[in-house]
Protein backbone atom coordinates (compact mmCIF):
# COMPACT_ATOMS: atom_id res chain seq x y z
CA UNK A 1 0.00 0.00 0.00
CA UNK A 2 2.87 2.54 0.20
CA UNK A 3 3.47 2.49 -3.10
CA UNK A 4 -0.34 3.25 -4.48
CA UNK A 5 -0.83 4.97 -7.54
CA UNK A 6 -3.30 7.98 -6.31
CA UNK A 7 -5.61 10.08 -8.97
CA UNK A 8 -4.09 13.46 -10.17
CA UNK A 9 -5.58 15.90 -8.87
CA UNK A 10 -6.14 17.89 -12.10
CA UNK A 11 -8.11 14.99 -13.43
CA UNK A 12 -10.19 14.90 -10.63
CA UNK A 13 -11.09 18.50 -10.47
CA UNK A 14 -11.74 18.60 -13.85
CA UNK A 15 -14.38 15.48 -13.87
CA UNK A 16 -15.88 17.03 -10.91
CA UNK A 17 -16.60 20.16 -12.76
CA UNK A 18 -18.20 18.27 -15.73
CA UNK A 19 -20.63 16.38 -13.48
CA UNK A 20 -23.90 17.36 -14.42
CA UNK A 21 -25.79 18.63 -11.34
CA UNK A 22 -22.25 20.39 -10.25
CA UNK A 23 -22.84 22.10 -13.56
CA UNK A 24 -26.18 22.85 -12.62
CA UNK A 25 -26.08 24.06 -9.41
CA UNK A 26 -22.66 26.31 -10.71
CA UNK A 27 -20.43 24.68 -7.75
CA UNK A 28 -17.26 26.31 -8.41
CA UNK A 29 -14.17 24.23 -7.13
CA UNK A 30 -11.93 26.82 -5.05
CA UNK A 31 -8.98 24.44 -3.73
CA UNK A 32 -8.62 20.76 -4.77
CA UNK A 33 -5.66 19.26 -2.80
CA UNK A 34 -4.34 15.76 -1.47
CA UNK A 35 -7.19 15.44 1.65
CA UNK A 36 -9.12 18.45 1.35
CA UNK A 37 -11.33 20.43 -0.83
CA UNK A 38 -13.06 23.53 -0.35
CA UNK A 39 -15.93 23.95 -2.92
CA UNK A 40 -18.12 27.07 -3.28
CA UNK A 41 -21.68 27.62 -4.84
CA UNK A 42 -22.94 31.39 -5.42
CA UNK A 43 -26.56 32.57 -4.49
CA UNK A 44 -29.30 32.09 -6.69
CA UNK A 45 -33.28 32.34 -6.88
CA UNK A 46 -33.73 28.93 -8.24
CA UNK A 47 -32.58 27.61 -5.27
CA UNK A 48 -34.70 28.96 -2.77
CA UNK A 49 -36.54 26.83 -0.17
CA UNK A 50 -38.79 29.75 1.73
CA UNK A 51 -39.53 32.43 -0.72
CA UNK A 52 -41.06 35.11 1.81
CA UNK A 53 -37.63 34.87 3.96
CA UNK A 54 -35.16 33.98 0.19
CA UNK A 55 -33.80 31.19 2.54
CA UNK A 56 -32.25 28.27 0.43
CA UNK A 57 -33.46 24.56 0.46
CA UNK A 58 -31.02 22.60 2.76
CA UNK A 59 -30.77 20.16 -0.68
CA UNK A 60 -28.25 23.08 -1.77
CA UNK A 61 -26.06 22.78 1.16
CA UNK A 62 -26.76 18.60 1.04
CA UNK A 63 -25.43 18.57 -2.53
CA UNK A 64 -22.51 21.03 -1.79
CA UNK A 65 -20.72 18.95 0.80
CA UNK A 66 -21.61 15.32 -0.24
CA UNK A 67 -19.54 16.98 -3.45
CA UNK A 68 -16.75 18.15 -1.61
CA UNK A 69 -16.74 15.40 0.63
CA UNK A 70 -16.62 12.73 -2.13
CA UNK A 71 -13.74 14.82 -4.13
CA UNK A 72 -11.58 14.72 -0.73
CA UNK A 73 -12.37 10.87 -0.54
CA UNK A 74 -11.44 10.36 -4.36
CA UNK A 75 -8.02 12.94 -3.20
CA UNK A 76 -6.71 9.26 -1.30
CA UNK A 77 -7.97 6.63 -2.61
CA UNK A 78 -5.88 4.37 -4.86
CA UNK A 79 -6.30 5.44 -8.94
CA UNK A 80 -8.51 3.18 -10.40
CA UNK A 81 -10.89 2.82 -7.25
CA UNK A 82 -14.45 3.83 -7.44
CA UNK A 83 -16.10 6.32 -4.42
CA UNK A 84 -19.57 6.06 -3.32
CA UNK A 85 -21.06 7.91 -0.41
CA UNK A 86 -22.14 5.55 2.33
CA UNK A 87 -23.82 8.06 4.92
CA UNK A 88 -23.71 11.42 5.57
CA UNK A 89 -25.12 13.91 8.47
CA UNK A 90 -25.64 17.52 8.50
CA UNK A 91 -25.80 19.68 11.53
CA UNK A 92 -27.36 23.04 10.95
CA UNK A 93 -25.28 25.44 13.82
CA UNK A 94 -27.43 28.64 12.47
CA UNK A 95 -29.19 29.80 9.88
CA UNK A 96 -27.63 30.60 5.91
CA UNK A 97 -28.21 34.14 5.39
CA UNK A 98 -30.24 35.10 1.89
CA UNK A 99 -28.18 36.33 -0.91
CA UNK A 100 -24.67 34.79 0.16
CA UNK A 101 -22.51 32.48 -1.57
CA UNK A 102 -21.74 29.16 0.21
CA UNK A 103 -18.09 27.69 0.58
CA UNK A 104 -17.82 23.84 1.53
CA UNK A 105 -14.77 22.26 3.21
CA UNK A 106 -14.02 18.72 3.81
CA UNK A 107 -10.78 16.60 4.57
CA UNK A 108 -10.40 12.99 4.59
CA UNK A 109 -9.25 12.41 8.48
CA UNK A 110 -9.12 8.16 7.79
CA UNK A 111 -9.09 5.63 5.86
CA UNK A 112 -9.61 1.67 6.00
CA UNK A 113 -9.24 -0.77 3.23
CA UNK A 114 -12.90 -0.23 2.32
CA UNK A 115 -13.78 3.22 3.94
CA UNK A 116 -12.70 6.70 3.76
CA UNK A 117 -14.06 9.08 6.74
CA UNK A 118 -14.49 12.86 5.86
CA UNK A 119 -15.42 15.62 8.14
CA UNK A 120 -16.79 19.18 7.06
CA UNK A 121 -18.78 22.28 7.33
CA UNK A 122 -20.46 25.20 5.43
CA UNK A 123 -19.79 28.75 6.25
CA UNK A 124 -20.32 32.37 4.13
CA UNK A 125 -17.33 34.25 5.06
CA UNK A 126 -15.00 32.99 7.30
CA UNK A 127 -14.44 29.33 8.07
CA UNK A 128 -14.72 30.37 12.25
CA UNK A 129 -18.47 30.48 11.60
CA UNK A 130 -19.83 27.63 10.41
CA UNK A 131 -23.68 27.41 9.19
CA UNK A 132 -23.12 23.61 9.08
CA UNK A 133 -21.29 20.60 10.20
CA UNK A 134 -20.63 17.58 8.22
CA UNK A 135 -19.71 14.19 8.72
CA UNK A 136 -19.72 11.19 6.46
CA UNK A 137 -18.18 8.06 5.24
CA UNK A 138 -17.59 6.84 1.59
CA UNK A 139 -17.31 3.29 0.92
CA UNK A 140 -14.02 2.42 -1.74
CA UNK A 141 -14.35 0.08 -4.76
CA UNK A 142 -18.46 -0.56 -4.72
CA UNK A 143 -20.53 0.95 -7.61
CA UNK A 144 -19.62 4.38 -6.93
CA UNK A 145 -18.33 6.41 -10.27
CA UNK A 146 -14.51 5.91 -11.11
CA UNK A 147 -13.54 9.27 -12.99
CA UNK A 148 -12.69 8.56 -16.56
CA UNK A 149 -8.80 9.67 -16.04
CA UNK B 1 -38.55 38.38 -1.17
CA UNK B 2 -39.68 41.78 -2.51
CA UNK B 3 -42.54 40.31 -4.02
CA UNK B 4 -45.89 40.38 -2.36
CA UNK B 5 -46.97 37.15 -1.96
CA UNK B 6 -48.18 37.41 1.68
CA UNK B 7 -47.68 34.64 4.15
CA UNK B 8 -46.70 31.69 2.73
CA UNK B 9 -47.01 29.52 5.43
CA UNK B 10 -50.86 30.88 5.56
CA UNK B 11 -51.08 29.78 2.12
CA UNK B 12 -49.67 25.89 2.27
CA UNK B 13 -51.75 26.05 5.57
CA UNK B 14 -54.98 26.89 3.21
CA UNK B 15 -53.71 24.30 0.52
CA UNK B 16 -53.75 21.71 3.03
CA UNK B 17 -57.00 22.11 4.45
CA UNK B 18 -58.23 21.89 0.24
CA UNK B 19 -55.93 18.71 0.42
CA UNK B 20 -53.95 20.01 -2.61
CA UNK B 21 -51.15 19.16 -1.48
CA UNK B 22 -49.57 18.92 -5.47
CA UNK B 23 -49.85 22.82 -5.81
CA UNK B 24 -47.40 23.40 -2.65
CA UNK B 25 -44.72 22.41 -5.21
CA UNK B 26 -45.30 24.87 -7.45
CA UNK B 27 -44.18 27.45 -4.13
CA UNK B 28 -40.90 26.43 -3.76
CA UNK B 29 -38.12 27.18 -6.33
CA UNK B 30 -35.95 24.84 -5.34
CA UNK B 31 -38.66 21.93 -6.04
CA UNK B 32 -39.09 22.89 -9.97
CA UNK B 33 -35.13 23.05 -10.27
CA UNK B 34 -34.43 19.34 -9.32
CA UNK B 35 -37.88 17.97 -9.98
CA UNK B 36 -39.98 17.76 -6.50
CA UNK B 37 -43.84 17.02 -6.52
CA UNK B 38 -46.00 15.69 -3.97
CA UNK B 39 -48.83 13.11 -4.44
CA UNK B 40 -51.35 12.30 -1.77
CA UNK B 41 -52.75 9.12 -1.52
CA UNK B 42 -55.12 7.47 1.28
CA UNK B 43 -51.49 5.61 2.78
CA UNK B 44 -50.20 9.41 2.99
CA UNK B 45 -47.92 11.85 0.97
CA UNK B 46 -45.74 10.44 -1.59
CA UNK B 47 -42.90 13.29 -2.43
CA UNK B 48 -41.58 12.40 -5.78
CA UNK B 49 -37.85 13.03 -7.60
CA UNK B 50 -38.51 13.10 -11.21
CA UNK B 51 -35.76 11.74 -13.23
CA UNK B 52 -33.67 15.12 -14.56
CA UNK B 53 -30.36 14.34 -16.43
CA UNK B 54 -29.25 17.55 -14.65
CA UNK B 55 -29.56 15.58 -11.65
CA UNK B 56 -26.93 12.82 -12.54
CA UNK B 57 -24.32 13.03 -9.76
CA UNK B 58 -22.11 9.61 -11.33
CA UNK B 59 -21.62 9.69 -15.39
CA UNK B 60 -20.54 5.64 -14.80
CA UNK B 61 -23.73 4.16 -13.25
CA UNK B 62 -25.36 6.66 -14.14
CA UNK B 63 -26.87 7.63 -10.86
CA UNK B 64 -28.59 10.67 -8.98
CA UNK B 65 -26.32 12.89 -7.12
CA UNK B 66 -25.88 12.08 -3.39
CA UNK B 67 -27.10 15.74 -2.22
CA UNK B 68 -30.22 15.93 -4.45
CA UNK B 69 -31.14 12.02 -3.15
CA UNK B 70 -30.76 13.78 0.23
CA UNK B 71 -32.63 16.67 -0.58
CA UNK B 72 -35.37 14.33 -1.39
CA UNK B 73 -35.39 12.38 1.84
CA UNK B 74 -35.29 16.80 3.80
CA UNK B 75 -37.78 17.71 1.93
CA UNK B 76 -40.33 14.34 2.25
CA UNK B 77 -39.61 15.04 5.66
CA UNK B 78 -41.22 18.53 5.90
CA UNK B 79 -43.63 17.91 3.88
CA UNK B 80 -44.64 14.83 6.00
CA UNK B 81 -44.78 17.06 9.27
CA UNK B 82 -46.65 19.75 7.15
CA UNK B 83 -49.19 17.42 6.28
CA UNK B 84 -49.56 14.91 9.50
CA UNK B 85 -48.59 17.50 12.33
CA UNK B 86 -50.64 20.90 13.64
CA UNK B 87 -47.96 23.47 13.14
CA UNK B 88 -48.07 26.75 13.58
CA UNK B 89 -44.84 27.81 11.59
CA UNK B 90 -42.77 25.77 9.12
CA UNK B 91 -40.64 22.74 10.45
CA UNK B 92 -36.77 24.42 10.78
CA UNK B 93 -33.67 21.60 10.41
CA UNK B 94 -31.88 20.81 13.25
CA UNK B 95 -30.27 17.97 11.86
CA UNK B 96 -30.33 14.64 8.99
CA UNK B 97 -28.68 11.96 8.84
CA UNK B 98 -28.78 10.08 5.87
CA UNK B 99 -28.03 6.22 4.64
CA UNK B 100 -27.18 5.37 1.19
CA UNK B 101 -28.52 1.97 0.48
CA UNK B 102 -28.46 0.79 -3.25
CA UNK B 103 -27.52 3.01 -6.31
CA UNK B 104 -30.19 5.43 -6.73
CA UNK B 105 -30.34 5.25 -10.39
CA UNK B 106 -30.63 8.38 -12.80
CA UNK B 107 -33.29 6.77 -15.40
CA UNK B 108 -36.05 6.77 -13.52
CA UNK B 109 -37.75 8.14 -10.68
CA UNK B 110 -37.46 8.27 -7.59
CA UNK B 111 -40.56 8.35 -4.55
CA UNK B 112 -40.27 9.18 -0.44
CA UNK B 113 -42.38 8.67 2.11
CA UNK B 114 -42.19 10.14 5.94
CA UNK B 115 -43.23 8.51 9.13
CA UNK B 116 -43.11 10.60 12.62
CA UNK B 117 -41.29 8.79 14.98
CA UNK B 118 -41.85 11.41 17.26
CA UNK B 119 -43.71 14.88 18.06
CA UNK B 120 -42.72 17.04 20.76
CA UNK B 121 -43.47 20.36 21.55
CA UNK B 122 -40.37 21.84 20.30
CA UNK B 123 -39.10 18.79 18.62
CA UNK B 124 -40.13 16.63 16.00
CA UNK B 125 -38.03 13.09 14.87
CA UNK B 126 -38.66 11.91 11.14
CA UNK B 127 -37.71 8.86 9.55
CA UNK B 128 -38.14 9.13 5.64
CA UNK B 129 -37.35 6.28 3.27
CA UNK B 130 -36.55 6.67 -0.59
CA UNK B 131 -37.22 3.76 -3.28
CA UNK B 132 -37.36 3.23 -7.14
CA UNK B 133 -38.86 0.68 -8.57
CA UNK B 134 -40.10 -1.62 -5.37
CA UNK B 135 -40.58 0.39 -1.94
CA UNK B 136 -39.12 -2.54 -0.24
CA UNK B 137 -35.49 -2.13 -1.76
CA UNK B 138 -35.52 1.16 -0.42
CA UNK B 139 -32.45 3.44 -1.82
CA UNK B 140 -31.55 5.64 0.55
CA UNK B 141 -32.88 6.28 4.41
CA UNK B 142 -32.90 9.12 6.53
CA UNK B 143 -33.56 10.43 10.23
CA UNK B 144 -34.23 13.75 11.16
CA UNK B 145 -35.10 16.52 13.79
CA UNK B 146 -37.49 19.48 13.40
CA UNK B 147 -37.66 22.48 15.68
CA UNK B 148 -41.27 23.16 15.90
CA UNK B 149 -41.81 25.65 18.11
Amino acid sequence: MNSKKLYALKSLKETFEQLPQIRKLGIQIVEYERGHCLFKIDYALEFIGNRETGLIHGGIITTLLDSVGGAAAFSIVQEGSSVATLDLRLDYLTQAESGEPIMGFAESYHQTRNVVFVRGYAYHHSAEKPIVNFVASFMIGSVGFSPNV
Amino acid sequence: MSENIGDLFQEVMAIKQAGEFELISALIPYAGLVGLELIKENAGLITILRNKPSNIGNTTIPAVHGGVVGALLEHAGIMHIICECDTTRFPKIINISIDYLRPCLGTMDTYARGYVIKQGKRVTNVRIEAWQSDPSRPVAAAHAHFLMG
